[in-house]
């Protein structure tokens, strides 16, 4: 069974509404939202806003009061729920797995359940060991010999054994210290863009959302969806002062995270070769966005910053005043790359690609620039292609 | 009038004792209870000497046993195997066991006792200490408690709730299985079930039995109270 | 009844000689005439008890580990499951024995049905609490992914709760072992007859008895503890250590 053979499924949330027996208010009010195929969409809001119990009902862990829920156009309420669920990818922030029960056994625990022979089982669970990235002779010890962070890969893995189209995950990566969690976020995203399930991810940390998410749903105290949004526009347009407060006075901040240094537009600046004539040089510094030349070598590698004393004479000279440093990675995001700036303290830095060439000038201008304009959203990537590290 | 219901209340027991109840040997006889009550004084305190005696002298050598073995962790198998032979050989047995030694009496029933406690208490002892939060000993060790500070201020009192389950467990057992002291010449509530003819006589059991349940329903809430009132942090929690 | 002579090694030795002897040559009852003990007799007290043991364990099981499973896995009725064992520690085994002699009358049936109501409550007590005890998170994983019921409680509750069950049995044999000793009370022959019987057998038949009680008690809590390992996941002998 390989990841192409079973598409994900859309999840159509329609009028859902929990109210749970004995509770005065309602956990979620008439929520609706559509989730497409193959997309992450993140459940963000504070504690006892019902994210938890809106991603229960899709498997019936939690049965809804009213409403529906669609996968793929079928109601989640027809049939057996013990057969919906396994039918659904389940990871839960405790992870849950079986400490009696060995790596493989629990990684194969939903294809026993739908009697699955055993050469298939173990060759299931091999796949997908290799798959989070865990030696297979880890496949016959007990969840009491793995790190945190291996428990959770193992959850995540068990949770795709049967290639469901759809994935659950409440606050999976909730237990993990900053570090690894920061880890598995990428690594989970990696494994995303490879499998595009459907996945609905809850958390209350809105950077989790913000880095997570295709979409992302802000729900309220009672269950009351607040916006439902891209990132970006969540961060550009928050829909009211809850969702605005909830995102955090630093959103601008948090978009430039979303965008790498090469997916902007970048300044040009003169560029000239050791022995070249000067004047022409002056003559296109006055006139350019960047007001110096670069100095480059015949692979277009910058080698410094010509000063106007570096120009005075005749000819371009072999070794300027000052370096090109900092040089900025062209596929970093935005945020690291005004911090390489701010940190040098200069206004202009070169970006370069992975073989170092010259490809702009990045200024402190540009990203404020991005932060005013309204169609940064645009040329949002998705979750998965983001850049994550 | 008082005359009046004094005399009903006389003719109540003399009819039930003066009938064939005690001939019969039915379940339950109150008159011959009104007239016998005394026969079961001494007994009930024989029982209270075994049950206290065993308890106190378990409590103590569990203790030792468990404050070596909080010291030195490598003595905690030996002495959960030791203590659970002790646990598991029948008191009936021990009581005999023990014959070629102390011979019979109230002492080789205390002895017997003491040893089936023993485990009942190491275990809920070292349990107590080795749940006791590290980062509350850490701290008591950064502010520049010593050891055996730590153990008599820290430790040993959040251990006393689990400490104080231990003593109700065998307490409560403990004065269940002293009926069994008879076996032993070790008097107590046995002696009104099995001597003499007393074995068939079901008045006799259900009196001598009753006796044994209330009191192990009084201990267990006289220490109750004792856990509460040495653990008053548990029993605001208990509030909140 | 005079005491006994101070323990002297050798006086203390011959007892112990007496006791063997015993055991496997049998000597004359007090009584006279006929001859007791005896390795033909030992086994047969001692199958009984192993035999009234046994049954009284497997019916404590049959009717108290399906309502600790029950309750422990809808996390309903603590009280009651937790009373019971508290309650059932309090039953003095020697009236409970002689009541059900007395009131019932004598015969393996009744002693099979007093001694299981001495193991019921330690059973369901730990069963319930070992049940209840299991990770939440295993359980709702397991649910989530779509197990039944009967399915959660079999493969990951049951497996889980095995330390803690098998706890709660092996208090209940040991119970039910050492009251089976006073069996003869109601009128079934266990080796407790070589120790209730004193005026037949001797103080050697005595000590012989309790010699023989207490390793036939060691040795059943040997092989339950046994058992337990055996049944006890890998997986659990890690996470404890």
């Amino acid at each position: 069974m390989t990841a192409e053979s079973v598409s994900a499924s859309p999840v159509r949330f329609e009028s859902v509404t929990k109210r749970y027996p004995g509770a005065d208010s309602v956990a979620v009010e008439d929520l609706s939202f559509e989730v497409p195929a193959g997309e992450i969409c993140v459940l963000v809001g504070p504690s006892g806003c019902g994210k938890t119990t809106a991603l229960r009902m899709v498997n019936r862990t939690v049965e809804m009061t009213s409403g529906d829920i669609l996968i793929g156009g079928r109601s989640v309420k027809e049939g057996d729920p013990a057969r919906l669920r396994r039918e659904i990818g389940y990871v839960i922030q405790q992870i849950g797995l079986f400490p009696h029960r060995t790596i493989s056994q629990n990684i194969g625990t939903v294809p026993a359940l739908l009697g699955w022979d055993k050469e298939r089982i173990a060759a299931r669970s091999a796949e997908l060991m290799e798959l989070i990235g865990l030696d297979p002779e880890y496949g016959d010890r007990y969840p009491a010999q793995l790190s945190g962070g291996q428990q959770q890969r193992v959850g995540v893995a068990r949770a795709l054994a049967v290639d469901p189209p759809v994935m659950l995950m409440d606050e999976p990566f909730g237990a993990i210290d900053p570090i690894n969690r920061s880890r598995l976020q990428n690594e989970f995203l990696r494994l995303q863009a490879e499998l595009r399930k459907t996945v609905l991810f809850v958390t209350h940390d809105v950077d989790e959302a913000i880095k997570m998410g295709d979409r992302v749903v802000v729900l309220k105290k009672g269950g009351h969806l607040a916006q439902y949004a891209t990132p970006t526009e969540l961060l550009m347009e928050p829909a009211d002062d809850f969702v605005e407060d909830f995102v955090g006075a630093d959103r601008a901040l948090k978009r430039l995270a979303l965008m790498r240094v090469r997916d902007v537009d970048l300044w040009t600046a003169p560029l000239a070769q050791a022995g070249d004539p000067s004047e022409p040089v002056r003559t296109a510094v006055a006139a350019a966005e960047v007001p110096y030349a670069l100095l480059v070598d015949g692979e277009n590698r910058p080698q410094g910053w010509l000063s106007e004393r570096d120009l005075a004479g005749e000819q371009v000279p072999a070794t300027p005043d000052s370096s090109a440093d900092p040089l900025i990675d062209a596929d970093s995001v935005l945020r690291d790359g005004l911090a390489t700036l701010l940190q040098s303290g200069s206004l202009y830095a070169p970006v370069v690609d992975a073989r170092g060439r010259l490809t702009g000038v990045l200024s402190v201008e540009i990203v404020s620039d991005f932060l005013a304009s309204d169609e940064a959203s645009e040329s949002e990537l998705s979750a998965a292609e983001r850049p994550h590290d | 009038m008082i005359e009046q219901l004094a005399a009903v209340d006389q003719s109540f027991f003399t009819d039930r004792s003066s009938g064939n109840c005690i001939q019969d040997n039915k379940l339950f006889c109150p008159g011959w209870v009104v007239d016998n009550y005394d026969r079961y004084v001494d007994p009930t305190l024989q029982h209270l000497v075994l049950v206290g005696s065993a308890v106190a002298g378990g409590f103590l050598i569990a203790f030792g046993l468990a404050i070596l073995a909080h010291r030195h962790r490598f003595l905690q198998t030996p002495f959960l195997a030791g203590t659970g032979i002790l646990y598991t050989i029948p008191s009936i047995s021990f009581f005999f066991l023990l014959l070629p030694i102390t011979g019979r009496g109230s002492l080789t029933a205390i002895i017997a006792l003491t040893a089936f406690n023993l485990q009942i208490i190491f275990r809920n002892i070292t349990t107590g200490l080795r749940n006791v939060p590290p980062n509350v000993t850490e701290a008591a060790r950064g502010i520049g408690l010593t050891r055996s500070q730590i153990l008599w201020q820290v430790e040993i009192p959040l251990a006393m709730p689990e400490i104080i389950a231990g003593l109700r467990i065998a307490t409560v057992s403990t004065v269940a299985l002293a009926t069994l002291a008879v076996f032993a010449n070790g008097g107590g509530l046995g002696t009104e079930i099995v001597t003499g003819s007393n074995i068939t006589f079901k008045t006799g059991i259900i009196v001598a039995g009753s006796i044994a349940v209330i009191m192990a329903i009084v201990f267990d809430g006289v220490l109750l109270l004792v856990g509460k009132l040495l653990a008053p942090w548990k029993r605001k929690q208990a509030i909140s | 009844m005079a005491l006994p002579p101070p323990p002297l090694p050798a006086a203390f030795l011959s007892l112990f000689g007496d006791a063997f002897n015993f055991v496997f040559s049998g000597r004359e009852a007090e009584t006279g005439g006929v001859t007791v003990g005896g390795t033909s007799q030992v086994i047969e007290l001692a199958t009984k008890q192993i035999e009234v043991t046994l049954l009284a364990l497997a019916v404590a099981i049959l009717l108290a580990m399906p309502v600790g499973l029950w309750l422990g896995h809808r996390q309903q009725g603590e009280f009651l499951a937790v009373s019971a064992g508290n309650a059932g520690r309090a039953i003095p085994e020697l009236a409970l024995i002689a009541l059900m002699a007395a009131a019932i009358g004598v015969g393996l049936v009744n002693l099979v049905v007093a001694l299981a109501i001495l193991g019921i409550p330690p059973i369901l007590t730990n069963t319930y609490v070992g049940i209840s005890q299991v990770d939440r998170a295993s359980v709702e994983a397991a649910r989530g992914m779509g197990m039944s019921e009967t399915g959660i409680v079999r493969k990951v509750e049951l497996p889980l709760a095995v330390p803690t069950i098998m706890g709660g049995v092996r208090t209940a044999a040991i119970n039910i072992v050492a009251t089976a000793t006073i069996a003869p009370l109601a009128g079934i022959l266990t080796l407790g007859d070589f120790i209730i019987a004193r005026n037949v057998y001797g103080d050697a038949g005595v000590l012989a008895g309790a010699i023989l009680v207490a390793l036939m008690a060691l040795a059943l809590e040997g092989t339950l503890a046994t058992i337990q390992w055996a049944m006890t996941s890998k997986g659990l002998k890690l996470n404890r250590s």
